[in-house]
């Protein structure tokens, strides 16, 4: 069937093959080309500022960890410090109370042992004090009881007697 | 009611348009009837071909009617002949004043093929007819939008789009994101201007198509014709190793089979080009020729109540054409990304 719908004209080919070919190449040029490179250089942009905070999100979760981090170690390490100090305290205290005590000890027993000192010197004193005072007694008593030669003789024989025996 | 038929059941796109009307008015999408249309026709001859109405309004012509009396613009005939060499003139020249058709400077016109009047040979026929002078528009009209949106990425640097552009900037990213870029892996970037074009002179010649008094532009075989052979060249020619040895070696298959093959390969390389064309054509026309039936009904039962009855069916019509406008515009930059996609695609397996 010849019908003039299906037959394609000559003249509109070459018309149509012309003006598509110079219809890509002009809008290739004038609207394709800067349309499309902006349309690119647009995503590229926005893709880059999402990346851009997607890694600034990263930093910032990073940085805050590096703080918590930070202050999480300040809080142990003054934990430490105070745990340090009141230990060192209370050692510290107990040393000093065992020093008073061993000191308190060292003084009553230097005081006990004065005392046993002066004790004795006194006893030693006394016991010189009483010897003295025997003596002189017994001088006294001998002075007296030798007032004549007698006697005299006779203590002087019972002692060489006592030489003798010796 | 009255049923003056004159019937021509033999052409294929008469066959379902079997109704006749007394007066009919030329602009394709004229919604209202025009009675007092028979300029060129005798008051006494009633009966009127709808048919051959319709058909003569999908087709290309010398002429553009665009409403009776001094509304038909006469474009330019510019023929070339070995006999006659060159020749440039109006096709007023082909009407006399009663707008009959007479024979002018050894040319004559007989059914819109001009012919050398002594020898009836046919003439290469390059004239402005009334399709070039809508592809011209069309043209005019792609290169104002594009380089004005054009002009504003430049002008709009690093800014939102704004006005045309951010109108225009969706479409040109849906094709290249969901046409062309899921079709075509490998080096789409290279294809994107012949595929935005495609996509834009097809829908702007649809919708141009569309308008009362315009030319059927992508309805005609040999613009969808022009714009299929630019698909098949570019696809064969960037056709890679992997397209030519499926086609002419088919891998895998045993070789009796690939005997069989062969043939079915090769006629599918053009059947590819040729169901582009008949498709996009198709679409276009029979949209254009529904519509032109609706409007025949009027002047077919001479009534009123029928004229305002299929004027509210025409405007949906005429809504599912403007759907119809996108989507065969898709459809044609979709299946040649497709084709594009298939040749040049990498294959990793075999």
């Amino acid at each position: 069937m010849d019908s003039p719908l299906l037959t394609p004209g000559t003249g509109l080919i070459v018309w149509q093959a012309i003006i598509f070919i110079l219809l890509v190449i002009f809008l290739g040029k004038f609207a394709w080309k800067p349309i499309l490179s902006s349309l690119n250089e647009r995503e590229t942009s926005i893709q880059q500022a999402l990346d851009q905070a997607e890694k600034a999100k990263l930093e910032m979760a990073s940085l805050k960890a590096d703080n918590e981090k930070l202050l999480r170690e300040a809080r142990d390490e003054r934990d430490k410090i105070l745990r340090d100090a009141r230990e060192a305290a209370s050692r510290f205290s107990e040393q000093a109370q065992a020093e008073a005590r061993k000191s308190a000890d060292r003084i009553l027993e230097e005081a006990k042992a004065a005392i046993q000192i002066e004790k004795q010197a006194a006893l030693r004193d006394v016991r010189e004090q009483v010897a003295t005072f025997s003596l002189q007694v017994a001088e006294k008593l001998m002075k007296k009881n030798l007032a004549d030669d007698k006697s005299q003789k006779e203590l002087i024989n019972s002692y060489i007697s006592d030489l003798k025996l010796n | 009611m009255k049923k003056p038929f004159v019937t021509a059941k033999n052409a294929i796109f008469t066959a379902f348009l079997f109704i006749f009307a007394i007066t009919f008015r030329a602009a394709i999408a004229q919604e209202e009837p025009e009675p007092e249309f028979n300029t060129h026709q005798t008051v006494a001859e009633k009966e009127f071909n709808a048919g051959e109405v319709i058909i003569h309004h999908v087709l290309d012509d010398h002429i553009w009617h665009l409403w009776d009396g001094h509304g038909t613009l006469f474009l330019p005939i510019i023929v070339y002949s070995s006999e006659k060499g060159l020749d440039v003139f109006s096709s007023h020249h082909f009407y006399d004043e009663h707008h009959t058709i007479v024979e002018y400077n050894g040319y004559k016109l007989e059914h819109n093929h001009i012919l050398l009047a002594e020898s009836n040979k046919a003439v290469l026929d390059l004239s402005i007819t009334k399709n070039v002078a809508m592809l011209f528009i069309n043209a005019t009209i792609l290169i104002l939008v594009f380089s004005a949106v054009g002009r504003a990425y430049k002008r709009n640097t690093g800014k939102a789009p704004k006005g045309l552009q951010s109108f225009i900037e969706p479409i040109i990213v849906f094709v290249r994101d969901e046409v062309v870029k899921p079709n075509i892996s490998h080096h789409h970037e290279k294809f994107l201007p012949y595929l935005l074009t495609l996509f834009f002179f097809i829908l702007f010649g649809n919708l141009l198509g569309l308008l009362p008094g315009a030319g059927n532009l992508t309805g005609n075989i040999a613009v969808t014709l022009v714009l299929a052979v630019f698909t098949f060249l570019i696809t064969n020619f960037n056709g890679n190793k992997a397209y030519w040895s499926h086609i002419l070696w088919t891998p895998g298959v045993p070789l009796p089979l690939r005997l069989v093959i062969l043939p079915v390969e090769i006629l599918g390389i053009f059947t590819k080009p040729i169901s582009l064309t008949i498709r996009l054509f198709v679409a276009i026309t029979a949209g254009h020729i529904v519509l032109l039936t609706l409007i025949s009904l009027t002047f077919i039962f001479q009534s009123a109540a029928v004229g305002f009855g299929t004027s509210i069916v025409i405007v949906f019509i005429n809504l599912i054409e403007l759907l119809v406008a996108g989507i065969q515009a898709y459809v044609f930059t979709l299946f040649t990304a497709l084709y594009i996609g298939m040749a040049t695609e990498q294959h990793d397996h075999h």
